[in-house]
């Protein structure tokens, strides 16, 4: 409703616009989201028999998964630098940098299906250890924010971006940046899920 | 952000390629401290510690919380609090229990 | 953004996917009462079990427990237990408390046209319909409904029938409290009308902006332990299952390796904090109440503020305190002792507050006030009986007995339910523009009081004498309860008069809205921002004209002026 104030202005005593703040409270509920599964990991790691875990962690493929994560991390930096195109009204950059950040996603996406595919073609699955059950519920559920944040991105590459570019540039950049904050977090998460659970 | 001045802009892409290189340089450090023979928990605060490293440059450079407001700070410590309290108190359970079951 | 209202909204927006706050906290309140109705329905034939163990269940039995002849079975009535508390809990209380008030009030009490988020909160409230119809489906299946407790406690949880539907519900559920709660912080935070500093808000935004933080920040674990919980049931893993379980005579082949307890943890880091966003809000409505009925400002605001803000933060660090039995040691045990002691301290605060803001004041006895009244000795057994249960060596005794059921009751039921019903009579005339019958009120209000009294005060007698909770039968069968097992026919007595004393209530609320509305705007004269709008406030910006706010909440009886109270905004 346009009588709502503060969408994309700041209110001068907090400094802030809604979606920023509200999306930041978002990510301290995904912190405890992604923090519950974490201390059940350490427990579960302390409470297993000695070895269990580096056996079963052992199974994991660690080159594809630093491959996933230098693309993540350059997912990051072309989502922050399509929002400052846009800052800068370079609409064209905008396009082009949040196209390789879907790419890089994508790309997240294929290598995490061949590792799975991988996985269950061996024979291992959730149920095979508590290992495993905890690597496949911390990274699919990871897998699912990934697919959520790409649904989000590829809306704000359609044409749905080229009308709200003319009718709303500050919204929509607003709206680039509240979802880079979503996908920074999503990046931030991988960057402690890959040493806990395919290096240590 | 409330400076949307171009040249701050251009100043900031600068920064993001550097903490761009900064991450690629340790996740390479991530991975070659990992064939590192040390003790379970050596390994894991060093883990940890890169990954913090790395975590740091994101949520202050990417999510520009250098620069942010003091209530998104304070939330955000208020979830450190949380998650902390999440991670430690279950664990201490193991190894403070009457060992009756 | 987009604006779909020019002209006419069609009936699907103006009632069905409305994104104006008004409309989603009336959808919130109607679903939430016919829940706790549905809850109450459920006790009430377990109380009926309890008095009268295996007969027949009158009227509905042989419909119910068909296969029985009528009699209500073990594994019914531990369906009945569970789906009672899950349902009260998140499907009725919390929904009414938060998403009912909640969404109606915020906004009008800072002077905004909406919350932050109008879409996001139908989102919010459509997933805790969903929510809801996942968790009575659960009925329907041929597996039956959840029967472990709402606490859901593996391993039986992991094997038992029903489950899965139930985790499946709080999945939903929980995603609709984390939307809903994110809005009413942010709505708070950016939204409130100019003028409106921090320590001018009233009592009652504090408490929907400490429990809202509550939510956004213990509900999560859940949902991961949920999730945990829904693997080990259908995908075969073991997160909570121990190794070597024998389950019905054959070894369970699961991996094994897990742990029970880490459910607990998970599942305890939420249900505490949840218990105090089960009170907060409605201490909330009890000081808003007090201060309008007593025609001077509530004693002590910063104290309140400060103590709930306490309470906030505490809440987060005494939840092993439910699990005093799980053979933690001494360290673990006195750390959760201490701070369950200090918790207690703001809780104390806030009542003392309360009383005192009594003191000297010209109360006028109507029933918002009656059952605001009525909150404070009631919500005062309810928490002076938490301590034997917070100090471990008592509560080794008392856990898991009627002491325990009759300690969170009083708190919950004619404490929180009393300030929520408080709640409907003191702002029916703002939301229908009419005020709820005075005499059918007190008719609502005096058995009610008794009643509730006369169900869960025999409860303590119950728990000292060493009486399980849970149990179908009520005790019959154990002779250390033998000598007082009788009270459980005067128990479920007083359980059919409260179900009997609700009804001048319903017919209340129909009744009153046949009538003709009132040109009052401010029945109750009171001071705060939402009197100022029209009864009903105007569809999607609330206000006629621009709010400015000029003074604190309570500016009652203020020395210079004619009239007993100075709103808010008035210049």
């Amino acid at each position: 409703m346009s009588s709502i104030p503060y969408i994309v202005e700041e209110r001068p005593d907090t400094g802030l616009n809604n979606s920023k703040l509200g999306v930041w409270i978002f990510l301290a509920s995904e912190v405890m989201l992604f923090g519950g599964l974490f201390s059940a990991y350490v427990f579960l790691r302390l409470a297993a028999p000695e070895g269990d875990f580096d056996y079963w962690g052992a199974k994991l493929n660690v080159p594809m998964a630093t491959f996933n994560t230098m693309l993540l991390i350059t997912s990051s930096v072309t989502m922050v630098m399509s929002w400052a195109s846009l800052k800068l009204k370079q609409f064209d950059k905008y396009k082009m940098y949040l196209g390789i950040t879907i790419l890089c996603a994508l790309g997240f996406l294929c290598v995490k299906y061949f590792e799975y595919t991988g996985k269950f073609h061996h024979g291992i699955y959730p149920s095979s250890s508590t290992f495993m059950g905890i690597y496949f519920t911390l990274t699919g559920l990871h897998v699912l924010h990934i697919i959520g944040g790409l649904v989000v991105l590829i809306y704000l590459w359609t044409r749905q971006a080229d009308k709200m570019w003319e009718e709303n540039p500050d919204l929509l950049a607003n709206r680039i940046e509240v979802t880079g904050l979503y996908w920074h977090f999503v990046d931030l998460v991988w960057i402690f899920l890959f040493p806990i659970l395919y290096l240590l | 952000m409330s400076n949307n001045s171009d040249h701050s802009i251009e100043h900031h892409i600068q920064t993001y390629i550097r903490v761009f290189i900064a991450l690629g340089v340790l996740t390479v450090i991530t991975v070659a401290v990992s064939y590192l023979e040390v003790s379970f928990i050596e390994a894991f605060f060093l883990a940890i510690t890169i990954a913090s490293i790395k975590g740091s440059l994101v949520l202050g450079f990417f999510m520009h919380l250098i620069s942010e407001r003091a209530a998104i700070i304070w939330i955000l410590v208020a979830t450190t609090v949380a998650f902390i309290i999440l991670m430690f108190i279950p664990l201490i359970s193991l190894t403070d229990s009457t060992g009756m079951y | 953004m987009s604006d779909n209202h020019h002209h006419e909204e069609t009936f699907f927006q103006k009632y069905i996917w409305s994104v104006d706050h008004k409309v989603i906290g009336i959808q919130y309140g109607i679903t939430s009462l016919l829940f706790l109705l549905f809850g109450f329905g459920l006790m009430a034939v377990m109380r009926y079990q309890l008095a009268y163990p295996e007969t027949v269940i009158p009227i509905i039995g042989q419909w119910l427990f068909a296969e029985s002849g009528g009699i209500m079975l073990p594994e019914n009535y531990n369906t009945f237990g569970a789906m009672h508390g899950t349902i009260m809990i998140f499907l009725g209380v919390v929904p009414l408390a938060v998403g009912a008030f909640g969404n109606y009030l915020v906004p009008l009490q800072i002077g905004a046209p909406d919350m932050a988020f109008p879409k996001l909160n139908a989102a919010s409230y459509w997933t805790y319909f969903v929510g809801g119809v996942v968790m009575m489906a659960s009925f329907f299946t041929p597996e039956g409904a959840a029967r472990s407790g709402w606490t859901s406690y593996p391993p039986l949880s992991i094997f038992e029938s029903g489950q899965t539907m139930w985790l499946l519900s709080m999945v939903f559920l929980i995603t609709s409290s984390l939307l809903g709660s994110m809005n009413i912080i942010v709505t708070i935070v950016q939204l409130r009308a100019p003028g409106l500093t921090w320590f001018k808000l009233p009592f009652f935004i504090w408490t929907q902006l400490v429990t809202s933080f509550l939510l956004v920040l213990a509900f999560p674990p859940l949902e991961a332990a949920a999730v945990l919980q829904l693997m080990d049931r259908l995908a075969g893993t073991s997160f909570f299952l121990p190794s070597g379980l024998v389950y019905a005579g054959e070894a369970v082949a699961a991996y094994g390796n897990g742990s029970p307890l880490l459910w607990q943890h998970l599942f305890w880091f939420l249900a505490h904090p949840e218990v105090y966003v089960l009170i907060l809000p409605a201490i909330g409505i009890v000081g808003e109440i007090l201060a309008n009925n007593t025609r001077k400002p509530l004693w002590g605001y910063k104290s309140l503020v400060y103590a709930i803000s306490f309470l906030g933060f505490m809440s987060f660090i005494v939840w092993a305190h439910h699990m005093f039995l799980t053979g933690m040691g001494q360290t673990m045990s006195a750390f959760f002792q201490l701070t369950t002691m200090i918790i207690s301290i703001p809780s104390v605060v806030v009542l003392t507050a309360f009383f005192i803001s009594l003191w000297g004041g010209s109360i006028r006895f109507n029933t918002p006030m009656l059952f605001a009244l009525s909150f404070l000795p009631m919500f005062g057994i309810g928490g002076l009986t938490g301590l034997p249960l917070g100090v471990a060596a008592s509560d080794i005794y008392l856990h898991d007995t009627y002491y325990v059921i009759g300690h969170f009751h009083y708190v919950v039921a004619p404490g929180t339910l009393f300030a929520l019903f408080a709640g409907i009579y003191y702002w029916f005339p703002k939301i229908t523009g009419r005020k709820l019958h005075e005499g059918m009120g007190k008719l609502h209000f005096f058995p009610s009081f008794l009643a509730m009294n006369g169900i869960f005060m025999p409860m303590f007698i119950q728990g000292l004498a060493g009486l399980s909770r849970r149990m179908y039968d009520g005790g019959q069968q154990y002779a250390h309860a033998s000598d007082i097992t009788h009270w459980n026919e005067f128990m479920t007595i007083s359980a059919f008069i409260l179900g009997l004393a609700q009804i001048p209530f319903i017919l209340n609320i129909f009744i009153t809205l046949s009538t003709k509305k009132s040109e009052d705007r401010n029945p109750w004269k009171s001071t705060t921002i939402e009197w100022s709008a029209p009864s009903p406030p105007l569809p999607h910006v609330n206000f006629e004209s621009a709010v400015e706010v000029h003074r604190g909440p309570y500016e009652y009886s203020v020395p210079e002026r004619e009239e007993d109270f100075y709103p808010q905004t008035s210049p």
